[in-house]
């Protein structure tokens, strides 16, 4: 049992990593990855709106659309539900805790419609977890979302300190710099089967 | 019949969502929030600190909060966005007073070869920290544009290894003023019509020798200013602006021709 939670965990982490295996949320990816502060600042938030995201959507799947027989509305009924949600958290956490709401700032609105929440909420679907498999695999995805967002942070400021020729600057290098940081990622894909083994 | 189940679901859920939120707003939001948010909606936005305050946000919080009671501080937006804010606060509308930034130093001792190879990174701030810059003139324009780079309108340009404001984009914000290691950014009021474009305080026999465009404190604009506006301070003459008439006389006796005419009127009245 936990040996299965922890893979599910380490999957969303390291394996089925969103960014960088299966390219969901690249905006965010590229966009605020400039700084290390507001790169983790991003992650953070992200993985607080997934765990909450998830915990909405999985019983309105399971015991609302299922029984209707409507689950072809999966993903209709999510993207209304994660928007809200997220609005619902932004007010909440303005009011009674305003410093939290400061630090994610402009990050909760940019996430209402950011695919990588709504990519976890419809995989945790298809890949038939029950609801704590699937609050673990949204935390293993938020955390692999976080991990990707401060590597590639230090990977960047790294380049910002070696400005290259003039044809790769900016997005070009970004891009390039985004692709071998996948590539290494994809090391992971052998050795967690066998991590518990 | 079967299109009317998903339909009432997915309606049935859109209303549940909205009453939530709307009844989370209405029960949970920050009174008086909306007097901030007005105010920070008519400024300028480009969070260039002219004001100030650590930006568009912090200045209107500081007006709602009335910490701050000065509603002309905003340059970039300049007169319209003054009034528009005493407006809001209904107390009198001041007259913003409009200013450009200069570059004073007119980049002349590019002609002769730097002082050493420097090869670091291009950035003033670092090259100023190896022996003042490169360039002979140790008070001239380093030119690896600084300046530039923090200028939140595009308005200065590097050319020929110096920085040139053009005045016609300029908010008058300052942060190239703040930003230039040397100090020799300066911001003046719109309607002036001179200015020194040097900031060169070595003796003018020194001067001279490498820069032949540089103030050499000769002395002789002071003389001729009509109004008495023009002190000579260690080598290096300077204009008070509140005695200028900008009559343009300095400009036309200066031998060496660093103090210029120009039109300095800001992007503020351009528009």
């Amino acid at each position: 049992m936990y040996k299965e939670l922890i893979l599910i965990l380490m999957g969303g982490v390291l394996v089925n990593n969103y960014v960088l295996q299966q390219f969901l949320g690249i905006c965010p990816f590229l966009g605020v990855s400039k700084k290390i502060d507001q790169a983790s600042g991003m992650g953070i938030a992200v993985t607080f709106v997934m765990l909450f995201a998830t915990a909405a959507t999985w019983p309105i799947y399971t015991y609302l659309l299922v029984p209707l027989n409507i689950a072809y509305l999966q993903t209709i009924v999510f993207i209304l539900v994660i928007a809200t949600l997220v609005q619902f958290v932004e007010i909440i956490l303005k009011r009674f805790i305003p410093s939290l709401f400061k630090a994610l700032g402009v990050y909760l609105p940019l996430i209402t419609t950011n695919c990588a929440v709504l990519g976890v909420t419809l995989n945790n679907i298809t890949d038939g977890y029950n609801f704590i498999e699937a609050m673990i695999s949204s935390l293993g995805v938020g955390l692999g979302f976080l991990l990707a967002m401060v590597l590639f942070a230090g990977v960047r400021s790294k380049m910002s300190a070696n400005a290259p020729t003039k044809a790769f600057q900016g997005l070009p290098v970004t891009l390039i710099a985004a692709s071998i940081v996948a590539m290494s990622f994809y090391g992971f894909s052998g050795i967690v089967e066998n991590l518990l083994a | 019949m079967d299109i009317l189940t998903p339909i009432l679901i997915c309606a049935g859920i859109a209303i549940i969502c909205a009453v939530i939120l709307t009844l989370t707003s209405h029960f949970f939001s920050i009174k008086g929030d909306e007097k901030e948010a007005q105010i920070r909606d008519c400024l300028a936005g480009a969070n260039c600190g002219a004001c100030g305050y650590s930006g568009c946000d912090g200045y209107a919080k500081a007006l709602y909060e009335g910490s701050c009671d000065k509603v002309n501080l905003c340059t970039p937006g300049g007169d319209t966005v003054a009034k528009q804010i005493s407006e809001i606060l209904g107390v009198e509308a001041e007259d913003v007073v409009e200013q450009v930034a200069y570059v004073a130093c007119n980049g002349n001792c590019n002609a002769i070869p730097k002082r050493y190879d420097y090869q670091g990174p291009k950035s003033c701030k670092i090259a100023n920290m190896n022996y003042s810059g490169d360039k002979m003139c140790t008070y001239a324009c380093l030119g690896y544009g600084d300046c530039a780079a923090v200028c939140p309108n595009g308005a200065i340009v590097v050319k020929d290894g110096v920085a040139k404001v053009i005045s016609s984009r300029c908010i008058g914000c300052g942060m190239c003023v703040r930003t230039c290691p040397k100090g020799m950014i300066h911001l003046i009021r719109d309607v002036s019509k001179v200015a020194v474009l040097c900031s060169n305080h070595d003796k003018g026999a020194l001067t001279k020798k490498y820069c032949s465009g540089g103030c050499i404190g000769c002395g002789l604009c002071k003389r001729n200013c009509p109004n008495e506006a023009i002190t000579v301070e260690n080598n290096l003459a300077t204009i008070d602006y509140e005695k200028c008439t900008g009559c343009g006389k300095c400009a036309e006796v200066c031998p060496i021709k660093c103090i210029k005419e120009a039109d300095f009127t800001g992007a503020t009245k351009h528009k």
